[in-house]
């Protein structure tokens, strides 16, 4: 009788964690990869301050590739250390690997974001953030759950290959084209002067469609990826 | 597959393309707004229908594959996805000669059709790379089926995300079958059918190829060639 799902989740996600906070190869990599894209982008559009589209494009542009590199480190730990081949021995639910994975990218994007999104404010947003902030976290959190969902999915497939670094960029840059779309439409108006506001509905509704088509589909094909 | 029905597959396909050519030239009136270069339309059009249902065909395929973990559905869905890749270049290059003629640029980024078959043609042409990364022929063939679902899932999800985007600026020829005169309507579909049945006999003749090949690799070996 496998063990209930939801332990084993909380279980996995708490090794994730642990490992994470010893190892810190990840979120400081990706926070600070973030924050260079920034200046990046002030020297590359020759402007000390976005607003509007530009804003969107910036801020997503910088949050999509620093999320790339989480992506890619996602699963090498298991792959290279053996942590596939414990966790098949033991008699549970190949999907809580899933969960539990997804739940710790979300994590490291939200912590990502709690770096990112202050050092883009200071740095290159025009208008204020505060009056944009309550509409952009509710389209922060719809995306970071596709970008969660699709990058553990990715993750897992790319991990495997010889050319992993490679692929896992590659593979899911194209899936994340509608996560794009939807929040950087809807959060250009909050990031333009004066316009700030609630996120037009629409594209709302599309990222949430998204996540949970793409939650349905990770959970359905995920186990064939974890069969050896 | 044997090569009587593969005979047969064949000049089926001529004679069906040589109709709907004909038709294309000959019958189908010009229009009057873009003249000659319309029609490039009963080319490009099923092109694309054909492509995307290649594309999401080799994710049916690929569910049969990890269903019934014979290896022969995924070889089917690999053929399909690869010849749908060949027919995606030319829909992206017919699509491009048209719009350079309709509106005199090479690429429009407000033509939501053509933006979101660039998207999936920039995911599927990782489907290749993928696999070849993957040495053990068992997982190869089932990561590449788990990369055909998500991907042939991903098709029209990503259709309804790029027209959601994209704010209709031009009159589109195709609004719907509906509203071509009949003598239009009749030579597309013709077209359609002509242009499927090339895609049904090419993906026969790379599967007939394929196993053939295995067959042959499979016998020189039992007779110590290699």
């Amino acid at each position: 009788m496998p063990a209930k799902t939801g332990r084993v989740v909380l279980a996995l996600l708490r090794k994730e964690l642990l490992v994470e906070l010893r190892t810190l190869e990840s979120v400081p990599g990706m926070s600070l990869f973030a924050v260079s894209t920034l200046v990046v982008f002030h020297f590359a559009l020759a402007r000390a301050t976005v607003e509007g589209d530009l804003a969107a494009g910036v801020l997503w542009v910088t949050l999509l590739f620093a999320a790339m590199l989480g992506l890619n480190r996602l699963f090498v730990a298991d792959a290279e250390q053996g942590g596939f081949d414990g966790f098949l021995l033991a008699a549970v639910d190949r999907s809580a690997l899933l969960a539990a994975k997804a739940l710790a990218l979300l994590a490291y994007l939200l912590v990502l974001e709690l770096v990112a999104l202050p050092a883009f404010a200071l740095l290159l947003l025009g208008p204020p953030l505060g009056p944009a902030l309550p509409g952009l976290l509710a389209v922060l959190a719809l995306a970071d759950v596709g970008l969660a969902l699709i990058g553990t999915l990715i993750a897992a497939l790319a991990v495997r290959t010889r050319a992993r670094d490679l692929l896992g960029p590659l593979l899911a840059l194209p899936l994340l084209v509608p996560i794009v779309i939807g929040a950087a439409r809807a959060s250009s108006p909050l990031l333009s002067a004066g316009h700030a506001g609630a996120p037009a509905g629409r594209w709302l509704l599309l990222l949430a469609l998204y996540d949970l088509v793409f939650g349905l589909i990770a959970y359905a094909v995920f186990d064939f990826l974890l069969e050896d | 597959m044997n090569g009587r029905t593969l005979r047969t597959l064949s000049i089926a396909t001529v004679a069906a393309m040589g109709v709907s050519l004909s038709l294309v030239f000959f019958y189908a009136p010009i229009e009057l707004e873009e003249g000659l270069l319309q029609k490039i339309f009963y080319l490009h059009v099923p092109l694309a229908i054909v492509s995307l249902g290649g594309f999401v065909l080799g994710g049916i395929m690929a569910i049969a594959h990890l269903r019934t973990r014979e290896a022969r559905w995924d070889l089917r869905s690999y053929v399909t996805i690869h010849m749908s890749l060949i027919f995606g270049v030319a829909v992206l290059l017919t699509g491009s000669i048209w719009a350079r003629g309709s509106w005199g640029h090479w690429w429009v980024w407000s033509e939501p059709t053509l933006v979101s078959f660039l998207i999936v043609m920039l995911l599927y042409a990782t489907y290749q790379p993928l696999r070849f990364a993957i040495e053990d022929p068992e997982r190869q063939a089932r990561y590449a089926s788990v990369f055909a679902i998500v991907a042939g899932a991903f098709v029209p999800l990503n259709f309804l995300a790029v027209r959601l985007a994209t704010a209709y600026l031009h009159p589109r020829v195709l609004g719907g079958a509906s509203g071509l005169p009949p003598s239009m309507e009749l030579t597309f579909l013709v077209s359609l059918a002509a242009t499927a049945l090339l895609f049904a006999t090419l993906c026969c003749y790379e599967l007939t190829a394929k196993r053939t090949r295995m067959l042959l690799r499979a016998r020189s070996r039992i007779l110590g060639f290699q």
